[in-house]
Order: C-alpha cells, then sequence, then structure tokens
C-alpha cells in the first residue's frame, strides 16, 4: 500500500525522491500543519458531505441512516415557491445598492484624505472613521433603532419639531432598503479607505511633481496620475466584490430587519436559516444553500478568470 | 509657491466635508451614551440628543446588577480567550510550515487553505456537523468551529516570508536547532507586531460575531453577550426587558436599552484607540499576496 504511493509521488515529480523522504526529513513541519490542517479538514470540508441532504427526506430522528432519496424533489419545491424568487431578488437588489454605493465611497474619501494637509486633522478623522468595522451588527443596529424609530427616534423628533413629516426609515420597505444601505455605507466607507490609502501612498512622488510643472491643478492631478495609479486596485477590489454578488452576511439583514418590512429584508441567508433552523426543513434549506453556493462558485472563479484576463492578480 | 484662492476654497471644503463626515461616525455613539446616562423623563420626553439631561446612572447599575447579564459577560469573555489563544496556534503553526519553501505540496496545502475562504458548505450541514459531534449547546461550538481562519494565516506567513531574513533560519539550522526551536526561538520573537494584530482580529472578530451562536447555542445559560443583547433590544415589549433586567424598580426601557448597547460597546470603545494602528498594518500586509 505504502509503496505504491510512493511510487505514485515520484511518477509526478521530476525529483526521485519519493514523498516519504520529505515526510521523515520534515516531519516536524508536516506535523505543524497538520494541526490547522484537521481543522480545516473537519470544520470546512466534512460538512460539504451534508449537502447531501439536498437530495435525501432527512430528519434528525432518522439521522442519513433511515433517510430516503427523493432526487430533485426539493429543487422542484424550491423553484415552484414564491418565496424563493423573493429572497433570491432581494439579495441580488441589496448586494447591486451596495455595489453601488458602498463600493465608490471610500475611493472618494481616501482621495479627500489625501488631499488633507493637517496631519492632527488627519489623524483624528481616520481613527474616527473607522470606528464603526470594530462593532458588531447587533450593536449598530440597536444604535440606528433608537435613532431612527418613529416617534421616540431622535432624529424623527427633530423632524416632526421642524414642522416636517416623520419619516419610516426602518417600517417602511422602500425606506428600510435606503437606511439598509445607507447604514451600510457608514459602516464600511472608512474602513475601505485603507486599501486605497495604502495604494496611493504607493505612488511616485516624481509623477505629481512632474504634473505640477506641467501645469496640472489638483483635479488633473486627482484624474491623470492618482486614479490611473490606483486603478489596479480600485480593479481588484471591484472584482472581489462582483464575485461576492450572490453570497449575503445573515447579520447585517438579520439584525436590521424587523416584521413590517421582510418584504424586502428577507434574503438567501436569513431564509436558509428560518426555513433550515427554525422550522427544520433540512433539505429545502440545503437545496437553497447548494444553488447559492454554485452560482456563488460560478462568480467567483469568473471573476478570478476576469481579474488574470486584464493581467491583476486573481483572488485564487 | 504662492496658494491661489481656489484652492483655498477647495481645502476649506475638503476639510468641513471630512469634519462632517467624522461628526456623522460619532454621533450615533454619544446620542446613545447619553441617553443610557440621562433621567427617565428627559429621555420618555424626547429632550435628549448629545448632551445629557438629569444624571441618572440607575440603568447601569440595573445592567452590572443583573446576573444573567455579567453571566453572558463571562461567557463572552472565556470563549473569546480561548478561542484567540486556540485561533493564534493553529495558525502560527500553519503559517509558520508554509512559510519554509523546503516543506513540500506546499502549493497543494495553500490551495486546499485557500478554498476554505471561498466556499463553505452553508449553514445547515455544518448544523448538522455540528449536532452529530455533539457540540450544539456547548462552550466547544464556539471556539473550535471558527479558530482556523486562512485569512490570518496568509498574514502571518506573508509576513514570515518577506520580513524574517531565510539566511537566520538557515544559521539557526546549522547551529542544530530543529523546527520547533526554531519557530519559537528565532521566527516568533520577530513577528510580534503582527501577532499581536492577529490576536487582535481574532479578539475582536470572537467578541462582535453572534451568527454562530444564534445558530448553535438554545441554553440561556450560555448565550454570549452579543445574542444577549439582540435578544433585550429586539423584545418588542419593553415589559419584558424589564422584568429580564429588573423586575424591581421601573426604568424607562430606552434607558435601559441604551445601557445595554453601550455595556457591550464599551470594552470595544476602550481598546480601540490603542489596537487600531495594529489592524490597519494587519489590512495592509493581507493586501500583498504571496
Amino acid at each position: 500500500m505504502k509503496k505504491k504511493e510512493i511510487g505514485a509521488g515520484v511518477a509526478l515529480r521530476p525529483d526521485k525522491r519519493g514523498f516519504l523522504y520529505y515526510l521523515r526529513r520534515d516531519w516536524q513541519l508536516y506535523l505543524l500543519v497538520a494541526l490547522p490542517l484537521a481543522f480545516a479538514i473537519v470544520f470546512y470540508y466534512l460538512p460539504f458531505l451534508g449537502l447531501s441532504i439536498a437530495f435525501l427526506d432527512y430528519n434528525t430522528i432518522t439521522g442519513f441512516a433511515g433517510a430516503k432519496f427523493i432526487g430533485l424533489d426539493a429543487f422542484k419545491e424550491i423553484f415552484t415557491q414564491k418565496d424563493f424568487y423573493k429572497v433570491l431578488r432581494n439579495t441580488l437588489v441589496l448586494n447591486l445598492l451596495d455595489l453601488v454605493c458602498s463600493f465608490p465611497a471610500p475611493i472618494i474619501l481616501a482621495i479627500m484624505l489625501n488631499e488633507v494637509k493637517n496631519r492632527y486633522f488627519k489623524k483624528v478623522s481616520q481613527t474616527i472613521l473607522y470606528l464603526p468595522h470594530f462593532l458588531s451588527w447587533v450593536i449598530i443596529a440597536g444604535i440606528f433603532y433608537q435613532l431612527l424609530q418613529p416617534n421616540t427616534g431622535i432624529i424623527n423628533v427633530m423632524l416632526t419639531k421642524t414642522g416636517g413629516a416623520e419619516i419610516p426609515f426602518l417600517t417602511e420597505k422602500y425606506h428600510w432598503v435606503a437606511s439598509y444601505v445607507v447604514i451600510g455605507v457608514w459602516q464600511s466607507m472608512g474602513w475601505g479607505t485603507i486599501i486605497y490609502l495604502a495604494a496611493i501612498t504607493g505612488i511616485n512622488g516624481d509623477l505629481y511633481e512632474a504634473a505640477t510643472i506641467d501645469g496640472a491643478g489638483r483635479w488633473r492631478k486627482i484624474w491623470n496620475v492618482t486614479l490611473p495609479c490606483i486603478r489596479g486596485t480600485i480593479v481588484v477590489m471591484l472584482i472581489m466584490s462582483l464575485g461576492r454578488i450572490v453570497g449575503i452576511s445573515f447579520e447585517r439583514p438579520y439584525t436590521l430587519s424587523n416584521t413590517m418590512v421582510t418584504d424586502f429584508s428577507d434574503v438567501i441567508s436569513t431564509y436558509v436559516y428560518r426555513v433550515g433552523l427554525s422550522n427544520q426543513r433540512y433539505n429545502i434549506a440545503t437545496a437553497v444553500g447548494l444553488f447559492q453556493s454554485v452560482v456563488g462558485l460560478i462568480f467567483v472563479i469568473g471573476s478570478d478568470r476576469i481579474a488574470k484576463a486584464i493581467g491583476e492578480e486573481g483572488i485564487l | 509657491m504662492k496658494i491661489s484662492l481656489k484652492d483655498r476654497i477647495v481645502d476649506a471644503l475638503i476639510y468641513i466635508f471630512l469634519g462632517v463626515l467624522t461628526i456623522v461616525c460619532l454621533i450615533p455613539f454619544l446620542h446613545v451614551a447619553s441617553m443610557s446616562i440621562s433621567s427617565n423623563a428627559a429621555v420618555t420626553a424626547n429632550r435628549v440628543f448629545l448632551v445629557p439631561i438629569g444624571l441618572n446612572f440607575e440603568a447601569y447599575k440595573q445592567v452590572f446588577g443583573d446576573p444573567s447579564m455579567m453571566h453572558s459577560l463571562y461567557i463572552t469573555v472565556i470563549v473569546t480567550v480561548l478561542f484567540t489563544a486556540l485561533g493564534m496556534v493553529l495558525t502560527i503553526c500553519g503559517a509558520y510550515a508554509l512559510s519554509r519553501p523546503k516543506l513540500k505540496g506546499r502549493r497543494a496545502l495553500n490551495m486546499i487553505f485557500v478554498i476554505t475562504m471561498y466556499f463553505n458548505a452553508g449553514i445547515i450541514p455544518s448544523f448538522i456537523l455540528m449536532s452529530t459531534l455533539n457540540l450544539l449547546d456547548t462552550m466547544a461550538v464556539l471556539i473550535l468551529p471558527l479558530a482556523f481562519s486562512c485569512y490570518n494565516m496568509i498574514i502571518l506567513r506573508s509576513f514570515m516570508k518577506s520580513s524574517i531574513p531565510p539566511s537566520l533560519i538557515e544559521a539557526a539550522e546549522i547551529d542544530g536547532c530543529n523546527e520547533f526551536k526554531i519557530l519559537l526561538s528565532v521566527v516568533l520573537p520577530l513577528s510580534v507586531p503582527v501577532l499581536a494584530t492577529l490576536t487582535l482580529f481574532y479578539a475582536v472578530g470572537r467578541w462582535n460575531s453572534f451568527q454562530d451562536a444564534l445558530y448553535y447555542i438554545s441554553d440561556s445559560s450560555l448565550k454570549p453577550l452579543q445574542q444577549k443583547l439582540y435578544e433585550l433590544v429586539n423584545s418588542a415589549s419593553s415589559q419584558g426587558l424589564t422584568q429580564e433586567i429588573s423586575a424591581t424598580t421601573l426604568q424607562s426601557p430606552e434607558v435601559l436599552k441604551a445601557a445595554c448597547i453601550m455595556f457591550a460597546t464599551i470594552p470595544i470603545l476602550c481598546i480601540y484607540p490603542f489596537v487600531q494602528k495594529y489592524f490597519v498594518k494587519g489590512v495592509m500586509i493581507g493586501a500583498v499576496k504571496e
């Protein structure tokens, strides 16, 4: 058995020594790497076996042994359900709006921060702008519910005091979508600047000097030097965001939603949680999850290909 | 060089815009913080904006005096410490081994790890696995599954590859050090700043996340702080909230909610000024792949 493996190893490598030689020589390194490998296999790879639930009439009482093969029945069921299309639409719409608003915000902010000459001002504003990134969505949702509630939320109180009408920021579905997006921008814009600021710092100062000598003003320098120089970073970040367009985090929509806006706030992740863990329809939830993973896989591989095709570093 | 009037105006506009954004980032915290220490009457009358009115620390007394809240804090602290320690051990072991060019099969191992960043089987298969392993409703379910983070390992590996001179490791090898000794006495002492960064990544991440607790924990004596907070803030009836925290004193639910939010936020706010620069450094190293 072992001999066979060694033979296979030799055939693959130009190197005459078998893998066993290296295993013996570097056993300490292999021992070290085995530890995280074991965790990756158990907690990331082992669950993939559970995807078979999508094709079984699995329940917790009979387990895998008593589960009958039902083929694509679970998929047939979800594709005839209105709810499924609703959560798919919500996921795509929220992610697209997020991309349109949350993606450019840190770029603009980074360019502006770069224009600031006063180091003290820059440092203080950066420190505060990064802050929302460090808070959990539970806290952020808690804070914004306090701020935006009708009747008692301070924003609405101020609106009514100044003679305006109350705005149902979180309790009416269209307003909720806007609030969801704006809160996302608020949470992520500061932190997102780090990567662009690093790219801007890496730009050769000579380019700016040459531009100044050529009589370029501030806007021309931003447009013709800064932006082209950070183009690579922007493209990679954009491609990575596109790769995640069908994946949606759980915590943000879950903590921000409420019963009045589920028409728009119910997304794939919250749907899988509700149908699977609350209603215990394991095969339906797994099938939806599998569908999301497969489409997500196509997007990730596709965006990786695009990145490599235009000469940028891929993500895989 | 003469600065034109136009330039000055643009400069001023940039400062004003950034100043406003900065304030916008801060206002929500200030509002909730001042609500949490204002008098019930002022809050009920919606008079509190950014300055507390009628100082009142009753809500905090209730939160700190509430056994279930303190128990959640205790669970969260223990879980965070153990999770961070385990995560760091796994990260260090993996990153060091993969940073050594002599390790055969490095590329394949690397691929196995990187895939975990982009794909996962999803909630239900993970849930079934945890239930098969009898991990549901244990503290271990909050510690083990997420302890390995490929992203953090890549950051550490990049650092070890780029910032630790290979000659130093070779010299140690010639002196007869084994790999464990090289790792402990050569590589780790040189990696302290990155190790600090990653420790914070793990700790803050664990402190803040609540979705796995929501999936796997139903025993209320094991609920971490974020989950507890979520339940408190979302309990629609203020009755349930006051009963849960204290049935004796009548406290405005808004003040109590604000105090609960601040209770979970303050630990982060306290460490934030000191850890911020480490985080920024970590992101920078992470951005340079390979």
